[in-house]
């Protein structure tokens, strides 16, 4: 009972808020959902506490609690339940974490907001559906917290419902997560097919009957099941944790306040595709396609993403940018089967990541609400507490050493070296290059943001106004000079700080070689050895940080601080010059590499003209034209012939009489 | 002798019904509509009152009444419900009593007597047992509903009526063929008999054709669909309720259609199939295009039909019961979102979604409701939506990779049509001066949408309470159709 308090608590936090927040004083909103999520965390902690030192002791791998039948197939109960093992508890402890350290940031941020009690009850609510996913035991109830999340998503991107663009991307998140769902929700039917079941325990445990059968998609056409099932199941997950190219909905979704873009779409709901993978280890393992698959859309979106992260001139989308390439590394992770590094840097990237973000929104609101990073600069002096803890989280994105970033990135770059499935290599040069990009663009950020002379002064008013009630406030104190942000906002900063710095040091080898994770997480050593490789060269945190200094990716990370700083505060002309000497290159990267444009021109407007086809083909003129107006002219015409036999003559008549009789008679004649 | 509960289920209503429009006249109507709510509650309650009574464990047919008719031709006046009718007999009792109780003070007597004649005829084709019997039933719901079309519906009622009836009569001419030709060789025209009635194939064939055409007509199904948009749109609200949400043509499929001819469905069952997947993303299409809100409910209305339609021909057992919680939650997601539109309706006049944006800023309740019934249409998980949708694509995976690919095009087309539905009518800032004069809900259309959103999160949290009470039914109707008649 006391687990199923932890999701039940921000639900109903959540009804709190939503029914009541709005008439209640605004105080008790935010004290009654951070009440609940922190007594939340405060109890994940105590199931991690449990699971990482008691268990081990007891013998004990997993706990499943059923709470009830949702429903009875006969074959099979579709339940309502909880796993419990290293891997959901570690995933509770970050949600809740993060998810309290944004409620207690949200106070400040939304202060003036007039939609704060609602503010409070999404991101309650959300909270309750990400615990729902990640404490699932089937697939049922994943797929539950999974549009849980994704609704939670839709309604804060469009929280500022008056602006169209902030509807629109909440719009665009909602359908591009859908065209994911549709390969989840088939992948899951593919298990159920042949299992009969969608209870994670029963599927890993009866994982052998799915290999070497074939599954068609068409009579005639034949696939392995098991890589048909984890590619769509992947689908998923790409839609979820918008890999490319299911990833344009993450930048626009930026629309959205920044305590959720911390929360949803860098920390926790995004990485849900990592983790739904990592539970489906064991499934994953049977088919080196869908690794190969995983592999190389990993790398692609860690490159590409990085390279249009150099290019972003707001502050939000710089950090968006680099989250989209985060989580490539995740997904090179999973396809080099090293399941527990993918799972690490989720873990460290929830906290420098969403450190990050918070940080942002503090220059935001200090700046009034600007994000355009060439209208800020020397932000350092005026804000000492946003700029260090945001240089941590800079120095742990990076991978720089003794951050946590480096002790999770630098063994996904290794497993990818010594991965044996296709693409591999292709991932590991790709990844050892994006460390050189995702130091330039962090720091990028950092120095444009920070250092330098001040640009704010001829701010122009900010085009991102948040509403209508803060914008007189906003007017009266344009003309402040920027401030340090307030205790409810700096207070989270510094916690995710300290999380940045230490989590790589205490966690490393417990999480990544040591048994932590136990049978939660399941590698086939033997096929895909990148992990047994890194273990054997593991020698403890000391050695692997001395060891740094002899792999390319700390040089790499350092030359890229150089050109950042070269490019922004050494020579800031250089980088116009460099843009416009290669004119095409930055065209393509400013565009996104035009596949915004692409799904604009093809796919929006191929949908609406087959639709309106449909309707002027198919319903005006095949079923109202043809088949109703049609079927009345052809009656209309079959009585106007039919009328000229009714003639009125009696001899007609007889005639016709006679003739019947005939008929009939030779018929019966013949019979 | 017990009680004849399912007689005083049809007959009370009919009563009433005739009761009021006798009355409409009177003190300015007010009898009338007392009398109509009353017969409305009254019914609802002996509907509970049976739903609670069910035993769930059965497949056979229970609150059975048989009373001979016509002994001539052995028509009997034979009345029973088991878990397949079950359900429905409980939808058609909640949706009435939300059409009915709902009706504004100014509508007319006689329009609140033919919903109550409708509702009775409905409960009597849910529970009749004998062939002419249901076809009296199925035929007779034409005409009240013809005449709150004809009489109280929109600009277009005209043509839209006349369509819907001259379509309906038409698909039932060949049902009635059918049963004719079934009488025949069994000398009865007990439903019961002809489950177990021995058919050529080529008979069954032929017979399929007959009561396909009748409840394709009324599910509706592709191509037969034609009159459904214009009379869903051109009915008034209630009407539009009862027409969409009863369900009985995709009914008379599970208890005419595949129990009487199994092999033919079973030959045919591609051809079923093709026709659904068809239908869900043809209307899905269709819906994406309008650009009035009470036509696109239609159309989203009639591709999750489509659904269901998929889930009967399919075959199996999980998509069976799926299609059959898709029908009661797609009832429940039609009348709730009618209820929106009607809402929006009487406020603006027209409900076309290109001049209503921004309503969330005159109306929160409505805005926070009408997203909660577009999540359900969607079939989001939590909601009713999601249960049978679910199955559906499970089953249809099951069957083939390809059918479950082309199923689960819906997950991905109706949140496209619903959401841009959603974006165009409760978001952004207001640009139509009419809607930020507009009242939001009032009580007692809180209290019915609510009502509405609490059924579809009580069924979407809790769908055994549903399906425990059909499971036997479907489970003996699956067991019986893999019984050869040949």
């Amino acid at each position: 009972m006391m687990l199923a308090l932890i999701p039940l608590l921000p639900l109903f936090a959540a009804l709190f808020a939503g029914f009541f927040g709005r008439r209640a004083p605004r105080d008790w909103s935010h004290w009654v959902c951070c009440a609940a999520v922190g007594f939340s965390f405060i109890l994940s902690a105590f199931v991690l506490y449990e699971v990482a030192f008691l268990w081990p002791s007891l013998g004990t791998q997993s706990e499943n609690v059923t709470l009830y039948t949702w429903l009875d197939l006969g074959s099979t109960k579709l339940t309502i339940g909880f796993l419990i093992d290293p891997l959901s508890a570690l995933m509770m402890v970050v949600v809740t974490l993060v998810s309290f350290l944004v409620h207690v940031y949200t106070i400040g941020y939304m202060k003036d907001d007039p939609g704060y009690a609602r503010f409070f009850s999404y991101i309650a609510f959300f909270t309750f559906s990400m615990l729902m996913l990640v404490m699932s035991d089937n697939f049922l109830q994943m797929f539950f917290g999974w549009e849980g999340v994704g609704l939670a998503s839709y309604l804060l991107i469009g929280f500022w419902y008056t602006r169209p663009s902030a509807t629109k991307a909440g719009m665009k998140a909602f359908l591009m997560n859908r065209v994911g769902d549709f390969g989840f929700i088939v992948g899951i039917g593919l298990l159920f097919a042949v299992l009969g079941t969608l209870n994670f325990a029963e599927i890993f445990a009866r994982v052998d009957e799915l290999q070497g059968l074939d599954v068609s998609l068409w009579p005639g056409l034949e696939w392995s099941l098991l890589t048909v099932a984890c590619i769509c199941l992947f689908i998923g997950a790409m839609g979820k944790s918008a890999q490319v190219p299911l990833h344009t909905w993450l930048p626009d979704s930026m629309e959205g306040p920044t305590p959720i873009s911390a929360l949803i779409h860098a920390a926790t709901m995004v990485t849900a595709g990592i983790f739904m993978v990592a539970r489906m280890s064991p499934v994953f393992e049977g088919s080196d396609t869908a690794l190969s698959f995983m592999i190389i859309i990993g790398a692609t979106t860690a490159i590409s993403m990085a390279l249009l992260g150099l290019v972003q001139n707001d502050i939000k989308r710089v950090v968006a940018y680099s989250t989209l390439s985060q989580l490539g590394y995740m997904t090179v992770a999973l396809g080099a089967s090293a399941y527990s590094a993918a799972i690490f840097h989720l873990m460290t990237h929830a906290f420098f990541k969403a450190l990050l973000f918070l940080a942002a929104g503090s220059v935001i609101i200090a700046l009034h609400h600007e994000q355009d990073l060439r209208k800020m600069g020397g932000l350092r002096h005026r804000m000492p507490i946003t700029y260090w803890t945001a240089l941590i989280g800079a120095w742990a994105l990076a991978g720089l050493p003794p951050f946590s970033g480096f002790f999770s990135k630098e063994p996904i770059i290794e497993a990818a070296r010594f991965a044996e499935v296709t693409g591999h290599a292709y991932a590991y040069w790709a990844l050892t290059l994006g460390v050189f990009l995702t130091a330039c663009y962090t720091f990028r950020m950092i120095f444009l943001a920070f250092h330098g002379a001040p640009r704010y002064g001829e701010a122009s008013h900010g085009k991102h106004k948040s509403h209508k009630a803060s914008h007189k406030e906003q007017h009266a104190a344009h003309h402040e000079p920027p401030k340090e942000s307030p205790k409810v906002v700096t207070i989270p900063l510094i916690v995710l700080a300290i999380c940045s710095v230490l989590a790589g040091i205490l966690f490393a080898t417990p999480v990544l070689f040591g048994d932590y994770f136990g049978t939660a997480i399941r590698g086939d050593y033997v096929a895909h050895p990148a992990m047994a490789i890194l273990h054997a060269e593991w020698h403890g945190v000391i050695s692997y940080l001395l060891h740094a200094f002899l792999t390319p990716p700390l040089w790499l990370a350092l030359a890229g601080i150089a050109t950042a700083w070269y490019f922004t505060l050494s020579a800031p002309t250089a980088a116009g010059k460099l843009a416009h000497m290669l004119g095409a290159v930055y065209g393509v990267l400013k565009n996104h590499f035009y596949i915004d444009a692409l799904y604009e021109r093809v796919i929006v407007r191929g949908t609406h003209s087959l639709s309106l086809w449909f309707v002027r083909g198919g319903e005006r003129f095949w079923s109202e034209g043809v088949l109703v107006q049609g079927t009345a002219r052809l009656v209309q015409w079959a009585a106007q012939s039919l009328r000229y036999l009714q003639t009125g003559y009696l001899y007609h008549y007889a005639f016709a009489m006679a003739l019947g009789l005939v008929v009939l008679m030779t018929w019966w004649g013949m019979k | 002798m017990s009680v004849p509960v399912l007689s005083l289920l049809i007959w009370l209503p009919i009563i009433a019904g005739v009761a009021v429009l006798a009355l409409r006249n009177v003190d300015s109507g007010r009898p009338s509509r007392w009398l109509a709510n009353a017969a409305a509650w009254v019914t609802f309650f002996i509907a509970v009152y049976v739903l609670c009574q069910f035993q769930s464990t059965s497949a056979a047919m229970q609150f059975s009444e048989r009373v001979m008719w016509i002994p001539y031709f052995g028509i009997e006046y034979s009345l029973g419900i088991d878990g397949l009718s079950v359900l429905f007999i409980g939808m058609n009792a909640f949706i009435t009593l939300l059409v009915v109780t709902s009706e504004k003070i100014s509508s007319k007597g006689s329009y609140l007597a033919a919903l109550l004649i409708t509702s009775g005829l409905t409960y009597g084709a849910f529970s009749a047992r004998d062939a002419v019997l249901f076809y009296i039933f199925f035929e007779a719901m034409l005409i009240p509903m013809y005449l709150a079309i004809g009489v109280f519906g929109g600009q277009q009622r005209k043509y839209a009526t006349t369509k819907f009836f001259l379509y309906t009569l038409f698909g039932s001419l060949f049902m009635l063929l059918a049963l004719f030709y079934l009488y025949g060789v069994s000398q009865t025209f007990s439903l019961q008999a002809w489950h177990h009635l021995p058919l050529s194939l080529h008979t069954q064939l032929i017979l399929f054709g007959a009561f396909f055409m009748a409840f394709a007509v009324k599910t509706p199904m592709w191509p037969l669909h034609a009159w459904a948009p214009d009379a869903y749109v051109e009915a008034p609200t209630g009407a539009a309720i009862m027409l969409a949400s009863t369900k009985i043509g995709a009914y008379g499929f599970l208890r005419l259609l595949l129990p009487i001819v199994p092999d033919a469905a079973q030959v045919l069952a591609p051809w079923m199939i093709g026709l659904s997947l068809l239908a869900v993303i043809y209307f899905g299409f269709v819906a994406l295009a309008q650009t009035d809100l009470k036509r696109l409910i239609a159309y989203s209305s009639i591709a999750h039909m489509g659904l269901v339609t998929l889930g009967f021909f399919l075959l199996n057992a999980v998509a069976l019961k799926g299609a059959v919680l898709l029908m009661v939650s797609n009832g429940l997601v039609v009348a709730a979102l009618f209820f929106c539109a009607d809402a929006l309706k009487t406020r603006l006049g027209d409900c076309r979604l290109n001049d209503c944006g921004g309503i969330v800023n005159a109306m929160p309740w409505l805005a926070t409701l009408l997203v909660f019934f577009a999540m359900a249409n969607i079939g989001l998980p939590g909601t009713s939506g999601f249960v049978g949708e679910f199955l559906v694509i499970l089953g249809a995976v099951s069957y083939q990779l390809g059918v479950g690919l082309l199923a689960a095009t819906v997950v991905v087309v109706g949140a496209a049509y619903t959401l841009w539905m959603v974006r165009r009518v409760v978001f952004g800032s207001v640009t139509h001066p009419s809607v930020s004069a507009l009242s939001d809900l009032g009580i007692q259309e809180r209290l019915l949408l609510s009502v509405l959103a609490a059924s579809m999160l009580g069924f979407g949290l809790w769908p055994q309470a549903l399906l425990g009470m059909a499971d036997a039914s479907v489970t003996q109707l699956l067991a019986h159709m893999a019984l050869s008649k040949l």
